[in-house]
């Protein structure tokens, strides 16, 4: 059971096919007793059904009646586990190349990202990718689990070749903290318990890192934003003048007497008050929800950001932005869109697309400006008004944005600022 | 420059900077709660027409608790919407009624008997019969006569596996049906609830919550929770491995004998198909020990989830909760 003060950590899974990803997690619920006595009861019968020996750990992550009959995850999956430390959420994704957008969206919320390379084969493209994705979408965290030991006989060289693999290309991308561990998902080996058979590894097995790295730097605690939800007005004699601004803090912290600015329209005022789920609070800081009031009576709704006043955010209608298109239909020149920013709405135009990155080279195409499903791009974005941004690798919520088809209403594309 | 200067007054004052970052991180429990407020509060702003699946089971008065939590001073903005098959307990109607009085919201009941009694639904046959898929018509009525655009529900991704994938913002067509392979990608805290006239959404705030994040935020809120989760003497009889209750819907084999056992539900759902565990957990804090301790999952008990491997999936992409 976790503790009073135990952190909820999300991390990503990223592999290619077969590369062990699904019996990786399955260890880890296994071995950290998370799973059933009779979800493993289905799975023992399973796995003797399909002639496997013992337990197939992998079949604790399948998911829908079509992935079972394929023998593939088509879509995220999200998987919990608790240990007296820490509770855990793992987005399980698919690996696949045509399942970008899946990757994408599974890292938009981790503090971290598992990469399983598989000893056998070393760094591949699709590893490359996966590091790509991860520095992409700023996933503070990345280790790097190199699978099926095993199979090699549990060998340092062939570990210590992949590493500086992995380095080399890795050193050219943004990412702030990578580690490397031997495991094998199968046999167990450094999952949850230490390997006996790599006692050349000094480092701390998977989930003892998961449970001790240090997260509560993952948000930025400097610059102070909120996003407005919706306006709190009761109406009720007790709090006839209450208008309470309702909203998750995104970043920074926010005190009472604190001197804010409302953006757009760049009114300034002081935090009167701020009251959390269970009353009143002194301050509030990210990712807390709560209302605030003010010591002035300023026309503020859904879509405004309160801000410090000594620190404020990029208002522009001109943005430069890494883009990543989720939807079979291929974007639109010129067309409109609706962009979704925090908790505002603006109507935006694809204007230019500056580069492609080709996924198979990581090498920026300047020829090609078809955007079609998978695509990661470089684009020029023009909003009708103002919105109020920061760079994403400062701001992973208020630099992040998606944008929807109005004709269909779906989601088609995710952005980073740039 | 204005960046500049506000780090310079951080790094006059470190004590004071350090001292409080010591406190500025949230515990899994709080993170839970405000992603959950988060959620509701985009639910009020983006739709016309909301409205709480109340089934008066936990995860729903715990979704019913937190949008209290979230519209604070302000009452809670949402009616909440009954599917009341005819099969309940009676303590749980008694606690719903309980609840709206002191919440003060409006209460929407869709009765299954009405749908049998108009034709729209034929009530299953045989020992095994329930009226848990003729649920899925009744909710899908009460949604479009209500003009609801958005209906909330306590579903958690670690129940089943068919949840694992599902959304927060859970897109329904025309027809109320769930596409699982056409979801809408969600990414952040960007929730995209954009919809045609007829469409509607399934918002579940408590995606991320396991049933022991559940038990351990109504233990830590002292959330009011119906009798049936105590250990309670009750009549009952031994059918497919759970224990289930005597009541007026309940033919017993020959077979089959009623004995009065002490047990607790783990699930609320009919009184024709919920079963009960043995236990001695009649407290809170006992709840949540015995629960750490289980092995066996919460829907083990649940004769709806055991017709077939995909009964879930199958139920949930025709319109179920």
């Amino acid at each position: 059971m976790a503790l009073d003060n135990s952190q909820l950590l999300r991390f990503t899974t990223a592999g290619s096919v077969d590369d062990g990803k699904s019996t990786l997690i399955g260890r880890l619920l296994y071995d950290s007793k998370s799973i059933f006595e009779d979800q493993l009861e289905a799975v023992e019968h399973t796995s003797k059904q399909k002639g496997h020996e013992g337990v197939d750990l992998a079949l604790f992550t399948d998911g829908l009646r079509d992935e079972r009959e394929q023998g593939i995850t088509i879509d995220v999956a999200y998987r919990y586990f608790t240990t007296p430390k820490r509770k855990f959420i793992i987005a399980d994704t698919p690996g696949h190349i045509q399942y970008t957008r899946n990757m994408v969206t599974g890292a938009s919320t981790a503090n971290a990202a598992i990469i399983l390379v598989d000893a056998r084969h070393g760094v591949i493209e699709q590893t490359k990718r996966h590091a790509f994705i991860a520095s992409l979408l700023h996933i503070p965290h990345v280790i790097v689990c190199v699978n099926k030991m095993d199979l090699v006989d549990f060998s340092e060289q062939v570990f210590q070749e992949i590493v500086e693999q992995f380095e080399g290309f890795a050193s050219k991308m943004l990412i702030p903290d990578i580690r490397f561990i031997p495991i094998s998902a199968l046999k167990g080996d450094n999952v949850v318990n230490r390997s006996k058979n790599m006692e050349w590894y000094q480092g701390a097995p998977l989930l003892h890192t998961l449970e001790t790295m240090h997260i509560s730097s993952d948000i930025n605690k400097v610059d102070a934003r909120f996003p407005v939800q919706t306006v709190l007005r009761p109406q009720s004699e007790e709090f006839i003048d209450y208008r309470g601004y309702a909203g998750r803090v995104a970043s920074g912290v926010f005190r009472i007497g604190d001197t804010v600015s409302v953006l757009p329209s760049g009114f300034t005022s002081r935090i009167k008050g701020i009251d959390g789920p269970d009353g009143p609070l002194q301050e509030a800081f990210a990712p807390q929800s709560v209302s605030l009031t003010l010591e002035d009576d300023i026309d503020i709704s859904r879509g405004d950001m309160i801000v410090r006043a000594n620190n404020q955010p990029e208002a522009t209608q001109d943005l430069e932005v890494m883009l990543c298109w989720l939807n079979d239909k291929p974007a639109r020149p010129r067309a409109k869109y609706t962009l979704m920013h925090t908790t505002n709405q603006q109507k935006a135009m694809i204007r230019e697309v500056v580069y492609k990155i080709d996924i198979h080279t990581l090498s920026r195409n300047k020829e090609d400006a078809e955007i079609g499903m998978n695509d990661i791009c470089k684009v020029k974005l023009r909003t009708t008004r103002p919105i109020m941004v920061d760079d994403y690798r400062e701001n992973r919520t208020t630099g992040s944005l998606i944008l929807v088809d109005d004709t269909t209403n779906e989601t088609v594309a995710a952005a980073m600022v740039v | 420059m204005f960046k500049t200067y506000s780090m310079q007054t951080q790094l006059l004052t470190p004590p004071d900077a350090r001292q409080s970052s010591e406190r500025q991180s949230l515990n899994y429990l709080d993170e839970l709660e405000s992603e959950a407020i988060y959620v509701l509060r985009e639910v009020w702003a983006q739709f016309q027409n909301p409205v709480i699946l109340f089934s008066g089971g936990k995860d729903s008065i715990v979704v019913t608790h937190l949008a209290r939590k979230a519209f604070y001073p302000a009452r809670i903005p949402f009616a909440l919407m009954h599917v009341d098959t005819g099969h309940n307990f009676p303590e749980t109607i008694q606690f719903r009624d309980n609840l709206i009085d002191s919440l003060g919201a409006r209460l929407i009941v869709g009765s299954v008997q009405e749908s049998i009694d108009q034709g729209r639904v034929a009530e299953e046959k045989g020992k095994n019969a329930t009226r848990n898929a003729l649920q899925i018509t009744t909710l899908l009525d009460a949604i479009e006569e209500n003009g609801v655009d958005c209906a909330i529900g306590g579903g958690r991704r670690d129940e089943e596996k068919a949840r694992a994938k599902e959304r927060f913002f859970s897109h329904r067509d025309d027809f109320g049906q769930w596409d699982p392979k056409n979801q809408r990608p969600e990414l952040w805290n960007l929730f995209n609830g954009k919809h045609f006239e007829g469409e509607h959404f399934r918002v579940f705030p408590i995606s991320n919550w396991t049933e022991m994040d559940v038990w351990n935020y109504i233990l830590r809120e002292g959330i009011d929770i119906p009798s049936l989760y105590f250990a309670h003497e009750r009549e009952v009889v031994w059918r497919n491995q759970s224990w289930i209750p005597n009541s007026e819907f309940l033919v017993p084999d020959p077979k089959e004998t009623i004995v009065t056992k002490k047990v607790r539900f783990r699930t609320l759902g009919d009184i024709t198909i919920t079963g009960g565990i043995e236990s001695e957990a009649d407290t809170l804090e006992k709840i949540v020990q015995e629960v750490a301790a289980m092995r066996q999952t919460e829907r083990g008990n649940r004769a709806d989830d055991k017709r077939s491997e995909t009964a879930m999936e199958d139920r949930k992409k025709q319109g179920y909760f």
